[in-house]
């Protein structure tokens, strides 16, 4: 209703558009500042982690994706379109974490009202087998379990075959087996081409099934990448050597290392470039059994979103 | 699902976005389902009214006493389909109270479905449910056979019920919008008992003492009541009563209107 449909069915010449594109959104509650000038682009078939501490700014980074708010300034545009537009033709669902279910409808009801609210989806039953709830397709859902709700809230969100699925923080209050089954069904929903958005603050989540992290601070990205490139951003890796004799400051001089410690005969340097610094360990000393690990997105994690620089200094020393 | 897809600018546009703002009929069917499936509401829009009809307007002392066009009986029965017509509009709207706070409507603007169509349906599926209320009683009234009043009253009387009964649609979604709660219901049976005897629909108003009178004639079910009696009376439309009728429509649909606003832009 709101949305002015400026570029109703006009679309970019040639080639197909981002699945999401922010540039410059800014979303202000009164002095809040929620969301500050984001610019941000998800390829199509890309799943995509939305990774913050609460309050980082991800419900709203995703409601304004959803066209359920307006950004305060900024562009924001899904599949070449006006949100609302993407909507309205099921190119865009969404599986938000609670809520959402008419609890005096049945399964079956819930499925059918839905389906009845786009052009095209697909049949019913077809969804109720694909989402293993036909057992449950009369219940009413106000006596589904957690679990059932939360694959009747799945099935609804693939009726209308999406381009972009926005999940919400959608595994809380799953068990791990039930985690591991979601994002099973979630990454070959993906290879086919469909774009997967979700919000998360499991850690590891975002680390294991997600190609892109995006890190949001008070509102801010301040991280976008692989899982790998943001662990290394944060807290680099940690070299280990075997290096008889070393002293500290001998290796004082390594490329990439930011930190050297010397135990016995073992050599841990904490590096931003640990390709240089291994090189350098494997080719001008006699270093030998040489590891590289990275550090654990919980280190990053902290380290990018943490409010003060001690946490993250304290961090960075500990090993 | 099965076949890759690749998202082109043909692909995209194929898709089309539903006729109606996605306004349908399977969705009403279930709306309707969905408000029958409520005990409460059934009891108090279907069961009440037949059987308060049973009780008051059979009377043998006035039940047959000439009133206008027919007799006390039709009057009752009139008062009493206005009153469950009243209770199935408000109940249709006040559906809106319960989805936000189940936060259906929130996964409602994840779909093609607009916001007008959205309360067409809930004021469609109020209307048929006034209908089945005004219906009942009026069946009972006809089987009872007591009621009487020429053919076209009973229509003309039942048809401005049931129209009429579009006002308290609109006081539903208000108060649907204005209180996010899952108990609406209770606190708008307590309101619309209220509102039925300030409106003369239990027991004519010049049975209450003068001050209480006056205070009655400005409730919002005072001007309809009125006016659904008026084919039957055949005494003529007083201008307060279409006076009372509008500022309470315009009233109700300025507050919906109001806590809509509020409501989309919020979310």
């Amino acid at each position: 209703m709101t949305v002015t449909n400026t570029e109703t069915g006009k679309l970019p010449a040639g080639g197909a558009p981002p699945a999401v594109k922010l540039t410059g959104v800014s979303k202000n509650f009164g002095p809040v500042q929620a969301v500050r000038n984001v610019d941000l682009e998800l390829g199509s078939g890309e799943i995509v982690a939305i990774l913050g501490p609460n309050g980082a700014g991800k419900t709203s980074t995703i409601d304004i994706i959803l066209g359920l708010s307006q950004p305060s300034s900024g562009q924001v545009s899904v599949l070449g379109m006006q949100p609302r537009q993407a909507i309205s033709r099921g190119l865009i669902s969404a599986v938000m974490q609670t809520g959402g279910l008419l609890k005096d409808l049945t399964v079956r009801e819930t499925v059918e009202y839905t389906a009845s609210l786009f052009a095209r989806s697909q049949p019913a039953s077809e969804v109720l087998s694909g989402a293993g709830i036909t057992a449950i397709a009369d219940r009413r859902v106000g006596k589904c379990s957690g679990g059932e709700q939360q694959r009747l809230r799945f099935a609804l969100a693939l009726l209308s075959d999406p381009e972009l699925l926005v999940l919400d923080e959608p595994t809380t209050g799953m068990d791990v087996e039930g985690r591991r089954n979601f994002w099973g069904a979630i990454r070959k929903d993906a290879e086919q081409g469909r774009t997967v958005l979700f919000a998360t603050h499991y850690l590891e989540e975002a680390d294991a099934y997600a190609d892109r992290i995006v890190l949001l601070r008070h509102g801010r990205i301040v991280a976008d990448g692989t899982a790998s490139e943001i662990k290394a951003m944060a807290a680099g890796r940690t070299v280990r050597a075997t290096l008889p004799g070393a002293s500290e400051a001998m290796l004082s001089g390594i490329p990439g290392a930011d930190t050297v410690e010397v135990r016995g005969d073992t050599v841990l340097v904490h590096s931003t470039d640990s390709d240089a610094t291994a090189r350098y360990l494997l080719t001008s000393t006699s270093a030998k059994d040489l590891e590289i690990a990275a550090r654990g997105i919980e280190d990053a994690f902290i380290a990018l979103t943490g409010d003060d620089t001690e946490a993250s200094a304290a961090n960075t020393g500990a090993i | 699902m099965t076949t890759a897809r690749s998202m082109t600018a043909s692909d995209l546009s194929s898709r089309r976005a539903p006729s109606l703002g996605a306004f349908n009929l399977t969705a009403l069917k279930l709306e309707v389902r969905r408000l029958l499936r409520n005990r409460r509401t059934v009891i108090i829009t279907m069961v009440f009214p037949i059987f308060f009809f049973l009780i008051f307007g059979l009377n043998k002392a006035y039940a047959t006493q000439k009133v206008g066009h027919g007799n006390v009986a039709a009057f009752i029965m009139i008062s009493l389909g206005l009153y469950g017509a009243v209770f199935a509009a408000t109940s249709g709207g006040a559906l809106v109270s319960i989805e936000r706070a189940q936060g259906w409507s929130r996964q409602l603007r994840l779909t093609p479905l607009s916001p007008v169509a959205y309360i067409l349906l809930k004021v469609l599926t109020a209307l048929v449910l006034g209908a089945g209320s005004v219906a009942g009683v009026f069946i009972a009234g006809a089987l009872t056979n007591k009621a009487s009043m020429p053919v076209y009253l009973w229509v003309a009387s039942g048809l401005s019920v049931w129209v009429g009964s579009l006002l308290f649609a609109a006081f539903g979604l208000f108060m649907g919008y204005l209180l996010p709660t899952e108990n609406v219901m209770q606190l708008m049976s307590l309101i619309l008992t209220l509102l039925s005897f300030g409106g003369g629909l239990f027991i004519p108003l010049n049975q209450f003492p003068h001050t209480v009178q006056v205070i009655c004639k400005w409730t919002p079910l005072y001007g309809l009541n009125q006016l659904v009696h008026t084919p039957m009376l055949g005494n003529g439309v007083d201008w307060t009563w279409v006076v009372n009728v509008l500022a309470w429509l315009v009233i109700f649909i300025a507050g919906a209107t109001w806590r809509f606003r509020l409501d989309t832009a919020r979310v």
